[in-house]
């Protein structure tokens, strides 16, 4: 008999005890922090960053993943790219009733594993339990803080000829997700790309100070968060349609569903504006990371100007504008 | 099989077509004295054409007209609505294609009666539905089962898997169209210069190359059947304009790595065991005799039609020109509600949601810089 979540375990007494103990405080290795309402941080910077996510991905585990690493590296990566090092991370669940608790144990485990990797400290945690049917299994917040630790914050001013750079291949997160929902009738050996980026960024900012921008194009992709910049930062950007790293599976997937790879979310990817002149010192530099070994140059900025757009160079010479996807991305029916 | 297809989207292969295209088109200018005119039939090749830029880069030169081919935007407003007032019961688990979800009806789209609370689940295959009319044995279970030759075989096989396990509170909701009378009432009609087909690439897997002859032999007009890459396009473009300067029209199967010049047998067999021919409504075109197909008599216990009480009145018109643009008589950018009222996000009629949709297509890929 699996072990399950009760309504109990959330109702603050000897049960909700006996999980925080057994689950939560042994996994992150809270001791006599646990004792206190709220953490104490030892902060030595006097820039900090500060950013909230909520996970409440379908399914809670897929390949290359699941909920609880996704949450860390989530919030890891939007610290990481606005320059920062993430130090501390806080956890609140929201579990349905009912819910494995060898399950929350092994998504509460990859959470402290990513932590360790990626050199953060889980300090403070909420758990609420909810009736069945009002939250689907799991639901996950994480709050990181990060410093900031060069005298030159992110974003810098855009140049006109600086490149876009990503770290690796597109869409890979999505075609698994949407492959491990199982509705699609579409079976894939595909991983998640779900990872931290914050070694990346920081080797990166090492070695040049003329990197100009990261991101993590997440959900919306690599063609939404450019539009994003092009609108909130004057530029405009043109992609190379060949240039863009996509794995034969995604590929192939987008074919069949009617999906652009442009368009489907990474959760292990960081993309770059960074100028010319330091463009083969950050490729090689993310080429040294497993992570980053099939980094490459996949645009420019072709001007900078007001009301930036964002095109696409295709295979056949011409260009075209590439907006922010309208409604959702829904599989074509022939 | 993507090794091959690799080889279609190549741009030294696509850049040369283009070069002999414009030179063909030269010749067909010279001789007939205008561009000439090649009808796009499926919605698939409509956003291929859009999306690898081949219609921007031979714009002035070939003229490319979308058809009537994408499943949503031809289905009928009254249908649409009836599909809606299917779905606003406690009682039923309405599945669907994806794009359905968001065509609006007279007042409502699919996708609001689902935020209102009302069970309508987007499948990509109808045996899924058939598997969660299984799992929910207290709800009926509707599949709306609309599009072209292409996907009416697969409906087939759920409504055999249907009946074979007895699944007693599984249903489907036809509106299936035919490629064949809505090509022969354009062509008649003769409304639109069209010179040549590019002929899909999807439904001719299932009709074989032999079933398009009445074009060449009652309307002498050529066709070519093409895939989706942009040499496949291109290649499909320049055989029709070579067709048409030899005035020699005849069908070409230019997609042989999948379309077998019969067809598909067995996928043509499941449409006759299972369908039978009806009149069909066609958004903004009207009734047309034997256009469609319906579940056949003898499997009525299937048929949603006959298993709920569900009358749609007259839909309210709008100003949305979606008919028009479906017989290729208008471009887009023509209807005034494009992309000022109507938009993905907004959409007014079904060719603005459908992925296949030349309004979509037009919004997403070809409108000015």
């Amino acid at each position: 008999m699996v072990e399950k979540i009760s309504l109990a375990h959330g109702d603050g007494g000897e049960l909700a005890h006996q999980l925080i103990q057994n689950v939560f405080i042994t996994t992150f290795g809270h001791h006599d922090q646990a004792k206190l309402d709220a953490a104490i941080l030892h902060i030595p910077q006097e820039k900090l960053t500060i950013s909230t996510d909520s996970f409440v991905i379908k399914p809670t585990f897929f390949r290359g993943g699941n909920i609880g690493k996704l949450a860390i590296c989530g919030t890891v990566n939007d610290l990481a790219v606005s320059g920062a090092t993430p130090l501390y991370i806080t956890v609140a669940f929201i579990i349905e009733e009912g819910f494995s608790i060898p399950q929350l144990q092994k998504i509460v485990s990859s959470m402290a594993e990513e932590a360790k990797k990626a050199n953060v400290r889980i300090v403070s945690g909420d758990t609420k339990v909810v009736e069945r049917g009002s939250v689907d299994g799991i639901f996950i917040n994480t709050t990181g803080i990060g410093v900031i630790n060069t005298e030159e914050m992110l974003p810098k001013t855009i140049d006109k000829q600086d490149v876009i750079i990503i770290s690796g291949t597109i869409g890979d997160h999505g075609i698994s997700i949407l492959s491990a929902r199982g509705e699609l009738g579409l079976v894939t050996e595909l991983n998640s790309d779900c990872a931290s980026l914050n070694d990346l960024t920081s080797e990166v900012l090492n070695v040049s100070s003329r990197v100009k921008m990261m991101r993590d194009p997440t959900r919306g992709g690599v063609a939404t968060t450019l539009v994003e910049i092009c609108e909130d930062f004057n530029v405009t950007i043109e992609i190379n349609e060949d240039a863009l790293p996509v794995k034969e599976e995604v590929e192939g997937a987008c074919d069949i569903l009617g999906f652009d790879p442009l368009y489907l979310a990474n959760e292990g990817k960081l993309l770059l504006i960074v100028a010319k002149e330091d463009e083969e010192k950050v490729l090689a530099v993310l080429k040294k990371f497993d992570i980053g070994r099939e980094a490459t140059t996949i645009g420019r900025v072709s001007e900078v100007e007001t009301n930036g757009r964002l095109f696409l160079k295709m295979l056949l010479g011409s260009r075209r504008r590439l907006n922010r996807l309208a409604g959702m991305q829904l599989p074509r029916i022939c | 099989m993507i090794e091959t297809l690799k080889q279609f989207s190549s741009s030294t292969i696509s850049q040369a077509l283009l070069k002999q295209i414009e030179q063909k088109a030269g010749e067909y200018k010279e001789k007939f004295g205008r561009e000439p005119a090649l009808m796009e039939v499926c919605g698939s090749h409509t956003m291929a054409v859009a999306k690898t830029g081949v219609k921007k880069l031979l714009a002035g030169k070939v003229k490319l007209i979308s058809g009537p081919g994408c499943p949503v935007c031809v289905t009928d407003q009254k249908s649409i609505d009836a599909m809606i007032q299917l779905a606003e019961s406690d009682e039923r688990i309405i599945c669907t294609f994806g794009d359905m979800v968001r065509v609006p009806g007279t007042n409502r789209a699919l996708i609001d009666a689902k935020t209102d609370g009302r069970d309508v689940r987007v499948v990509y295959s109808p045996c899924d539905a058939v598997e969660i009319a299984k799992e929910n044995p207290d709800k009926q279970v509707v599949f709306l089962g609309i599009g072209f030759e292409t996907t009416i075989p697969v409906l087939a096989v759920a409504l055999k898997k249907a009946d074979d396990e007895r699944v007693t509170n599984f249903s489907m909701w036809v509106t299936t169209k035919l490629v064949e009378p809505i090509l022969r009432k354009l062509l008649n009609e003769g409304d639109v210069q069209v010179d040549g087909l590019l002929l899909p690439g999807h439904v001719s897997i299932v009709l074989g190359k032999y079933h398009y002859q009445y074009l060449v032999d009652e309307y002498r007009v050529p066709g070519v059947i093409c895939g989706f890459e942009p040499a496949e396009l291109l290649s499909g473009i320049y055989k029709s304009i070579e067709l048409l300067l030899n005035e020699n029209p005849e069908i070409i199967n230019s997609h042989q790595h999948v379309v077998r010049d019969e067809g598909n047998r067995q996928a043509q067999l499941m449409i006759d065991q299972y369908f039978q021919v009806c009149d069909e409504a066609w958004r903004g075109i009207g009734v047309i005799e034997n256009s469609g197909l319906d579940i056949r008599d003898q499997f009525i216990h299937l048929n949603a039609k006959s298993r709920f009480d569900i009358k749609a009145g007259e839909p309210k018109p709008t100003r949305c020109r979606c008919g028009e643009i479906i017989r290729g008589l208008i471009p887009p950018e023509e209807c005034n509600l494009f992309a000022k009222a109507c938009t993905p996000v907004n959409p007014i009629g079904p060719c603005m949601v459908s992925s296949e949709g030349s309004c979509a297509a037009s919004y997403q890929y070809l409108r000015e810089e």
